[in-house]
This record gives C-alpha cells, sequence and structure tokens, in this order.
C-alpha cells in the first residue's frame, strides 16, 4: 500500500486557475498531470468525478443561495439578479459580490464535497449558517470553486478526453481502456480511486457502455472518399444517439451524453426476452408512429418529463433503428469489420420478434452522383442527412477522422430583419449578443426567432454598436432597435407552433451571415414562412 | 433652465454658450481628457488641461485652437465660472466644475479614486448636480490595490522570463500603458512599446514628465532581443502580424473587464489582470457621496441598473444618453 499525503482544496483551485488560463491543450493535460501526481486517492477521484460531470447532487436551492448572497453583501435582490444577468454564472456572481475575506480554508476536496453532502438534509436555516461560515472562510478564487461545485455546471475547458489523457498519464494506464471504464453509471460516493482506475477486473461492469464512435461532418465532395463500392450509407436520424445493452438479463439504455436513460423508455424491457444476453447495440431512438418517425419537438417532451404516462407511451411511442453491434454473445466485436458486424446485426434484429428495434437501412449506392441526389430528398424522409460508414472499418473510440462521416442536408435559411437585441452574458458580458428577428406581414414585422450564434466577434462589436445608437425602446434588458438590418437565420427543420406569434417554431436557428448588400424591404415574409412549413413543416 | 443640457452635440451650457467633450463640432468646446471619444475632431476652439493638450495636439492637429489650464485655474465665460479638477482616470484627466450664481454642477468624464502613482489623483468637488459615468456600475467590480496586481504581473514576468519566453501585456495606449510602465519592476527586464504606445511616451516626455525607460519595437530587430522582456502594446495589436517578431510569449491584458471569467475567456489570454483607470462600484458610490450633491446624471456604463440602485438610495438619479465610448470599446479604452 503507497503512503498517501493528504492534498488540499487549495491545490484544485490552483489547478482550476491554471486551466483556466491557457488555451493550450498541452498546459492543460501537463497541469492536469502533475495536480494528479501529487493529490490523494480521494481526492484524485472526486476530480475526476467532477471532471466527468459527476458532481455531488444538488443540495441547497439556487433560490435561497441568491438570497443569502444578496443579504450578506447588503445589497437588494433585484441588483444581485441583474449582476448575475450581466455575469453569466451564479458561482461566480456570488464570489465576486461577497466581501472580500482573508482565506482560512484548510480542508481537502474530498472533505468539502463531503461537507456539501451533509447539507443536504438539513433545513433551510441550518444550510444558511453552514454557506455563510463558508463563504466568510475562503478568499474570492475559493468561493468561486466551492460555489461550484456546490451549483454545478462545471465548465472548464477541458475536455474529458484530455482529462482522460492526463490520467492516463499519471496512472500508467493505456488510453482507450481509461475511456471505457470511465464510462457508466460509477459514482464516487460508492467506489474508490483503486476500484475504479486500478483494480484489474472490476465486478460492477457490465452496465458499462462502450465509448461512442463520433462521426466528423463531411465538408466538400464525397468523391474525394474514393472509390463508392467501399461505403455504405444509410439515412441519418435526429433522435437521441444511444446504447442498448442486455447483460446479466437486465436492460441498460446509454445516450451518448452518457445518461442512464434506461427508466425513461420502458418500451425496451421486453428486448431483455427478445435479445440473448451479451449484446451491446448501437442506434438512434426516435419516437415513431404509424410507419414514420414523428418530429424531434416530439421526443424533447417525452424525455422531459420525469414519469412515462400511458398517454405519452401511445401518443409518442418510441423506437431503435438500430445501424451496429457492439457485442455479441458476449464478445467485443469493436474489431472486427463493420460490413461483418452488419451481418451480425441483420441476422440478430430478423430474428427478434419485438416491434421496438428496426434495422437501419442501407441505401442504394451505385455512384457519388447517385448518392448526392439520395440526400437531397433527406427532409421528406424525415431524416436529417446521409451516413456515410466505410465497409471494413473498425469501431473506434470517440470522435476520429476517416471512416464515419455525417453528412448533413443543408439548413432551411430566411432572410430576416433584427428588430431585439439583449445583452449576452457570460463570455459576452458587456455586449449585445442575442437577437430576435421578424418577417414582412404586410407593412408589420413578425417576430419569429431568436439566435446568437453565427456571427464573428468582428461582426458582433459593429452589431453592438449599431444597437446602442438605434435604440427605439428598453424593457429591462431587452432593446428594441430600429428594423435595418437583415441577417440570414438559417435552421434545420420548421414545425407548427401555437406558442409562436408567428405560428411556426424553428429547430437550431442561428445567424448563418450578415447580409449588408439587403435593405430591411427586401427581407422574406410571413407567407414565405408559410410555404416552408407546408413543405417541410 | 438648467445649467448644463444634453443636447445631440454633447454637454451643453447655453448660458456660456460652451459644450462639455461634445460629439459633433461645436465653436467651444471644453475638454475632460484626451481620450479619442471625449475629445473629438471639428470644434473651432478647445480648452483643456495643460497635460492633456500636446496629446490633443498630436491627434487632431497642431492648428486646432487650443488653450490650456491648470487644476483649480478657472476662465469665466459669459459670467459662467469653469474650472478644472483632478479625475484620477488618465494623465491631464480633469472634472469641469461649472458654477454660475451660487449654482454648482460637475461633468467629471472618467475617473477613478485609486491613486495611481502618475496621474494626479482624484479630488472630490461639492455640487448641487454630478454627471457621472458607470462603466463598472455593477457590484461585482471590485478592485484590488494595484499594488497587488503589480505583484501578480511582476511574479508573471519574472516566471516568463525564466522559461526564456517573452511576455506582451496589452493595455490601451494613453493611460494603462504609462500605468503599467511606472508600476512593473523594471529590474526583472527590458521593457519594449508598441509604436503606438511609444508615440504617447514620447509626447509624455516631452512635457517633462518622466518615464521608465523603453524601447521601441522596431522592424529590424530579432527574435533573441525580446527575450525575457516585458512588451506592453495595444490590444488592437494582439493577435496581428506584429507579434510574428516576437520568440515565445505569453499574452496577458489589464483590464477591469479582466474581472469576470467570461471577458477573460474571450480574449483568448494566458493572463487577465483586474487593472482599470475607471472607478470599481465602491468608487462610484464613495464619489457620488462626497459631492454631497443633491441630483446625479448617469452617462455611459451601466446607467439602467446604477441609477436604480441611487434612486433606491434616496439619490435623484437620471440617464443622458452620450457618445462616450466607456462601454463599447471595452477591453480598448478602459
Amino acid at each position: 500500500m503507497k503512503l498517501q499525503t493528504i492534498s488540499s482544496m487549495k491545490d484544485f483551485v490552483q489547478l482550476f486557475e491554471q486551466l483556466d488560463q491557457t488555451t493550450k491543450t498541452n498546459k492543460k493535460v501537463a497541469a492536469l498531470k502533475s495536480y494528479f501526481d501529487a493529490a490523494d486517492d480521494m481526492d484524485k477521484l472526486w476530480t475526476i468525478a467532477i471532471l466527468s460531470h459527476r458532481r455531488p447532487k444538488r443540495s441547497v436551492r439556487t433560490a435561497l443561495l441568491r438570497e443569502w448572497a444578496s443579504e450578506a453583501a447588503n445589497l437588494p435582490l433585484w441588483l444581485f439578479e441583474e449582476s448575475y444577468h450581466i455575469v453569466g454564472d451564479l458561482a461566480e456572481t456570488i464570489a465576486l459580490i461577497h466581501p472580500n475575506l482573508e482565506s482560512k480554508n484548510d480542508k481537502s476536496l474530498s472533505e468539502w464535497v463531503q461537507f456539501i453532502i451533509d447539507l443536504k438534509p438539513l433545513s433551510d436555516e441550518e444550510q444558511k449558517e453552514k454557506v455563510l461560515w463558508v463563504w466568510n472562510n475562503l478568499n474570492e478564487k475559493e468561493r468561486f470553486v466551492f460555489n461550484k461545485l456546490l451549483t454545478g455546471g462545471w465548465r472548464v475547458g477541458l475536455s474529458q478526453k484530455l482529462m482522460t489523457r492526463a490520467l492516463a498519464q499519471h496512472a500508467e494506464v493505456e488510453e482507450n481502456s481509461l475511456t471505457h471504464r470511465l464510462m457508466g453509471n460509477w459514482r464516487a460516493e460508492t467506489t474508490t480511486y483503486h476500484e475504479l482506475i486500478e483494480s484489474s477486473d472490476p465486478a460492477d461492469q457490465y452496465s458499462k457502455p462502450y465509448p461512442f464512435y463520433l462521426a466528423y461532418a463531411l465538408e466538400g465532395e464525397p468523391q474525394n472518399l474514393g472509390d463508392v463500392s467501399e461505403w455504405q450509407a444509410e439515412w441519418k436520424w435526429d433522435g437521441i444517439r444511444g446504447q442498448i445493452i442486455i447483460r446479466n438479463n437486465e436492460l441498460f439504455v446509454w445516450s451518448r451524453g452518457e445518461e442512464l436513460m434506461t427508466d425513461k423508455f420502458p418500451e425496451f424491457q421486453e428486448l431483455v426476452e427478445a435479445l440473448p444476453n451479451g449484446t451491446v447495440l448501437d442506434g438512434e431512438i426516435i419516437p415513431f408512429k404509424d410507419g414514420k418517425p414523428l418530429n424531434f419537438a416530439t421526443m424533447q417532451t417525452r424525455i422531459s418529463r420525469k414519469n412515462v404516462s400511458k398517454a405519452i407511451l401511445k401518443s409518442a411511442p418510441i423506437v431503435m433503428i438500430v445501424y451496429d453491434i457492439l457485442e455479441f454473445e458476449g464478445k467485443d466485436l469493436r474489431e472486427t469489420p463493420m460490413k461483418e458486424r452488419r451481418q451480425v446485426l441483420e441476422r440478430m434484429v430478423k430474428k427478434q420478434k419485438s416491434g421496438t428495434l428496426m434495422l437501419s437501412k442501407v441505401l442504394e449506392l451505385d455512384s457519388w452522383n447517385k448518392l448526392i441526389e439520395v440526400r437531397t430528398t433527406s427532409r421528406e424522409n424525415n431524416a436529417e442527412g446521409l451516413m456515410l460508414k466505410r465497409k471494413d472499418s473498425t469501431y473506434k473510440i470517440g470522435r476520429k477522422k476517416g471512416d464515419w462521416w455525417k453528412w448533413k442536408v443543408d439548413p432551411l435559411t430566411i432572410d430576416a430583419v433584427m428588430i431585439y437585441a439583449m445583452r449576452g452574458h457570460g463570455r459576452r458580458a458587456n455586449l449585445y449578443t442575442d437577437y430576435t428577428f421578424a418577417v414582412w406581414d404586410g407593412e408589420k414585422l413578425v417576430p419569429f426567432a431568436k439566435a446568437y450564434s453565427g456571427l464573428t466577434d468582428k461582426e458582433i462589436k459593429r452589431v453592438d454598436a449599431f444597437v446602442k445608437k438605434n435604440t427605439v425602446d428598453k424593457f429591462g434588458p431587452v432593446r428594441s432597435v430600429s428594423p435595418e438590418l437583415v441577417f440570414e437565420v438559417a435552421f434545420e427543420g420548421i414545425a407548427k407552433s401555437s406558442r409562436h406569434k408567428s405560428g411556426v417554431a424553428l429547430r437550431f436557428p442561428r445567424i448563418h451571415r450578415w447580409r449588408e448588400d439587403k435593405p430591411a424591404a427586401e427581407a422574406n415574409t410571413k407567407e414565405d414562412l408559410m410555404r416552408m412549413l407546408d413543405d417541410f413543416g | 433652465m438648467p445649467l448644463l443640457q444634453f443636447t445631440e452635440k454633447g454637454i451643453y451650457c447655453k448660458r456660456a454658450n460652451v459644450y462639455i467633450d461634445p460629439w459633433k463640432p461645436v465653436d467651444y468646446a471644453i475638454i475632460t481628457h484626451a481620450h479619442a471619444d471625449h475629445s473629438r475632431w471639428g470644434n473651432k476652439f478647445y480648452l483643456s488641461h495643460h497635460l492633456s493638450k500636446p496629446i490633443i495636439q498630436h491627434r487632431l492637429g497642431q492648428d486646432i485652437s487650443i488653450e490650456s489650464m491648470q487644476y483649480g485655474e478657472s476662465r469665466t465665460v459669459n459670467g459662467v465660472n469653469f474650472s478644472f479638477h483632478p479625475a484620477g482616470h488618465i494623465i491631464g484627466s480633469a472634472q469641469v466644475r461649472v458654477e454660475y450664481k451660487g449654482e454648482v454642477w460637475v461633468a467629471s468624464g472618467d475617473y477613478k479614486l485609486e491613486d495611481d502613482g502618475f496621474s494626479t489623483p482624484f479630488e472630490p468637488v461639492k455640487c448641487n448636480v454630478f454627471i457621472t459615468e458607470c462603466t463598472f456600475g455593477l457590484p461585482v467590480f471590485k478592485w484590488k490595490p494595484q499594488a497587488e496586481v503589480f505583484a501578480e504581473i511582476n511574479a508573471w514576468w519574472r516566471k516568463n522570463k525564466a522559461e526564456g519566453k517573452a511576455t506582451v501585456l496589452a493595455g490601451y495606449s494613453l493611460g494603462k500603458a504609462q500605468r503599467i510602465l511606472q508600476g512593473i519592476d523594471p529590474s526583472i527586464g527590458k521593457v519594449f512599446t508598441h509604436g503606438a504606445i511609444e508615440k504617447t511616451n514620447e509626447i509624455i516626455r516631452n512635457m517633462g514628465v518622466s518615464l521608465n525607460e523603453t524601447i521601441y519595437v522596431e522592424p529590424e530587430m530579432k527574435k533573441k532581443d525580446f527575450e525575457g522582456s516585458l512588451i506592453i502594446a495595444p490590444p488592437g495589436a494582439l493577435g496581428s502580424s506584429w507579434q510574428k517578431k516576437f520568440p515565445a510569449y505569453e499574452v496577458g491584458m489589464a483590464s477591469g473587464w479582466m474581472k469576470v471569467r467570461g471577458t477573460r475567456r474571450r480574449e483568448s489570454l494566458d493572463r487577465g489582470f483586474v487593472l482599470s483607470d475607471h472607478a470599481d462600484w465602491g468608487g462610484l458610490n464613495t464619489a457620488i457621496k462626497a459631492t454631497e450633491c443633491q441630483k446625479v446624471i448617469v452617462t455611459h456604463g451601466y446607467t439602467d441598473i446604477f441609477s436604480k440602485w441611487l434612486n433606491n438610495q434616496g439619490i435623484e438619479t437620471t440617464v443622458e444618453g452620450t457618445e462616450f465610448e466607456g462601454e463599447m470599446n471595452e477591453t480598448a479604452n478602459d
């Protein structure tokens, strides 16, 4: 047994600062490795948990935190809220607004995490006393980190991939096997560093998904991929990428975001009977009814429900469109070429009787030109484009270029007039960056979409200057501006909506480009939107 | 008739037919300080502080009609008395006190309360109406004493030097650059400056104000000339081809906006140092109280929020639109 020294939360705060201060991945990995080298096992485990979004459950309501913070700073709540809106981060706002004091912190990271977990069962009053005690005993940076642990939503600008790389260097474990170990529903509360990272045959691994293989977007012509006969094409569905696991007579459904979603999809329970043990399938989970997929909004309502009711099972039944098999009869197939995996998959899907599995159709592909033509019919087929996969490819880990490509249809676009602007927050705290767009309905402008991304920093600064000089009216953080600027707004889909003034809801609206060449009068009309709704809705 | 009013040309004293920091050409302009958004082109006559005059002449041309005066000195136009009082924002920056028959208004331009060791420190001026900026009028903006900030900058520079790297630190050319130059520890290494800053330094030195030694970055210099040195550059030079002549380097920026993690990250910097020439939250509140004024007019910054706060505190406050850019130019002009 190795002797461990107790590490301090100060080391973690310093690590966070180092990660935050650089944009260079090498430096980040080096900082994290040297942190791992010095930290004790408990702190290492919690660091891995935090960086892979497995922080402890929130134990204090944020509404209370806001109240306590503004009270402790002797400021009205509205002023706290305004500051929060501009800073864009609750943990940071509280850290900044609190009277600054000397640090008296001497706990380790894991002790702080335990402190936070222990807050959960306490009454509001007891929580308040403890939290204020912490704020008064930490300096600004430590307060920020503590608040981050308390409130969650930790974005350190460090991908799980880089974290895994640093940990692999520290633990001297191979990176790919480490990636697999870190998947699944382990919790720092119930495991140890040794069990998670070092032990050779972890007993509780049977629920673990394989790391997903992610496709890159195809840019340029498909011809560049070489001989068409080496490729397989399928529709790209707009659902939830998932993995279905049947092991030990149990079902596990994982999303690509590594969320265990088994309970959300009771339809798949029948697969425990229908499929042999030791099966892992990869596919797209989508609501499907009367022989065709329903739109993504239906899926979202379904997922957001805590309890899946009978009514919703009926109105939005789901299926998985399966396109790969990663494990068969307990054997890892990822190194087997795709065309062989596909044969195993086809046999298996055809043999089983469940109505919840559908085989992803392989599209006829005798020339690239044919494929280009097929792609243009994606929307009519309720697909968002095509997937191209090399027939002899293995199933890789993470986003790798070369064998899997997604080739989405071009987005729908419309030229719209900017009518409202709102100040951004966080990275864009001092600029007007969130815009509302409208189309003409006769003489009137009808708002139909909000978008806040797609412009360069330079363009944002110019639009910001325009907003400040051309404000017609102010409502809280929103300014109405004189309708002059025209932007091309792109979106992935359009659906009818009774909740929106314009009567339509857009999927993924964003700014494609600034049409500086177009006067406002030449922007598109509501009629144009309605035509799109008829064609693609 | 109010003593000062806000027109489409600027802050206007009708009785004297004089404008303060006008943004459109006028006959008579009193200038609070030499930043571009406060001293604009096209006025028939300028009145500024002595230390602002050469900078304004450099920017707007030697042929402009300009006169200057000291802090505390005053000038009367049609019975209205105008005087300058230190604003502590940058070298030569002044608050303009306007008095007519015992009624006093102060247009403070931009200001900060901390003595930066270079600009003449801010002095509160008692008045009836106080016109103030509020670029950082939110309680999250609280500055540390500059000695602590310079200790951080020095430590960073030393560390970079030990690693054989150059250190590039961005701050705008007039004000921040000289504050950095006078605040850092010159014994650590050589200090280079970008052309825009060196030009400003030259004007300041010619006024008889001494500055620490600097070396202008010349095109023919070699990479190794810069190893271990500090290079002070305006924010606009970051990311431009100008930087290509340097060896391995780290980039930092000194600005009040660096207080917020989001703006720090947006600039893709190695380090952000919180150092501003504007008053922080505490500074704005202290300054306003010290004037003992009955009314406040806020001009630029988080005006809606800050005026609501002051009104809640029982201080009558209104917002007036101006074309000052404390907010717009963000890092470049704070």
